[in-house]
């Protein structure tokens, strides 16, 4: 007996199960990378822990209340301008910087600020003090630090320009891409070190 | 004269054997890159701030999640809730949560890994500093305060 011909499978409704689990998957997928605004928080202070007098002039206080309104060195201000003040503070250059193992840093020869003798000595002393109260709502608190990181990040950025004819956020991506490069390396942490980030968030009031 | 009595000629039907190709091309793609979502939310979808200066969190596997916002149970009250993993908790459960979250990772990614909270913008900043000091007596330092990329902020 000559062997029956396999009748051949119907494929048409192939495409059909395909569409089922492709919409599926649209609906599942969820495409969102995760990022956000990285803090460092600080150690826990030991108890009998005294914390270190620092000169008035050298921090830049910002209070958010539960309203949402910004007072910014006692006096209220709108968010808007809030990048503009912190850049002046801590770009101020008055005095000497602090004194890094020992050798003191000297003046600040990069700030282009006013050097005013009642605000910031030094971007590396210029210390950013975020108080909010606890029913500050969070999305206003997210403002506030974004406008503060921005402040830091326009100052890098000029440094950067000025001494390396590249903006500090090249830096960093070109850093990355090629993280044995030593030169790369050392660029990247002396703009970070002209221009430390310092933002303290105190205790909220209640 | 034959030109003109003809019958129009039909339209040849398209050919639709290569569908099932196309389609599976998608269908990879968005398998591949589909992230299931591994916690049931016990909170209303929490509604992410924008900020410009954010930083993409590198090691998914290095980072745990805490959300905060509103329980989606109404029996549970109107304020901020904190869900850690799949239960609405309390934040004296982080301390816990944190260390067993460590207790699966080997020693040497400790210092690596990441908190990320992801509040609503409508919560209160009271209860992002009582996760905060929780977090710091535990001592998982690194913090990352979720939000979405976009290139200004309004007012």
């Amino acid at each position: 007996m000559a062997r029956r011909e396999t009748p051949e499978i119907n494929a048409g409704s192939m495409a059909d199960i395909a569409f089922l689990l492709l919409i599926f998957f649209l609906v599942t997928t969820t495409m969102d990378v995760d990022s956000g605004i990285s803090k460092k928080l600080s150690e826990k202070p030991p108890k009998d822990y005294v914390p270190p007098v620092i000169k008035q002039k050298n921090i830049f206080e910002v209070n958010i209340n539960r309203n949402n309104e910004l007072l910014v060195e006692g006096e209220t201000m709108k968010l808007g301008e809030l990048k503009e003040a912190a850049k002046n503070f801590i770009d101020n250059g008055g005095g000497e910087g602090k004194e890094i193992d020992g050798v003191s840093t000297g003046l600040c020869n990069y700030c282009k600020g006013a050097k005013s003798p009642t605000s910031s000595d030094h971007p590396n002393k210029a210390i950013i003090s975020v108080q909010s109260d606890r029913g500050t709502e969070y999305g206003m608190y997210i403002k506030v630090q974004n406008e503060l990181l921005r402040a830091y990040t326009e100052l890098r950025n000029r440094l950067a320009l000025d001494k390396y004819n590249v903006s500090y956020d090249q830096l960093v991506d070109d850093f990355k891409r090629d993280s044995k490069n030593e030169v790369l390396k050392k660029k990247v942490e002396d703009i970070k070190t002209s221009y430390p980030q310092i933002l303290s968030d105190a205790e909220p009031t209640s | 004269m034959s030109k003109f009595g003809k019958k129009k000629k039909e339209m040849p039907a398209v050919n639709t054997a290569s569908l099932p190709d196309i389609v599976f091309m998608l269908l990879f793609f968005f398998m591949v890159t589909t992230t299931m979502r591994e916690t049931t939310l016990q909170i209303e979808n929490p509604k992410l701030p924008n900020a410009t200066e954010v930083k993409k969190l590198e090691h998914k596997s290095l980072v745990s999640t805490i959300y905060v916002g509103k329980a989606k149970d109404k029996k549970l009250g109107n304020g901020d809730k904190i869900q850690l993993n799949d239960k609405i908790a309390t934040p004296d459960d982080i301390t816990a949560f944190i260390l067993n979250e460590r207790s699966q990772k080997s020693e040497a990614e400790i210092p690596y890994m990441t908190t990320s909270i992801k509040a609503d913008i409508k919560s209160s900043v009271g209860t992002i500093t009582d996760i905060k000091l929780k977090l710091r007596d535990v001592g998982a330092l690194k913090l990352s305060l979720s939000s979405r990329k976009s290139e200004a902020i309004q007012e």
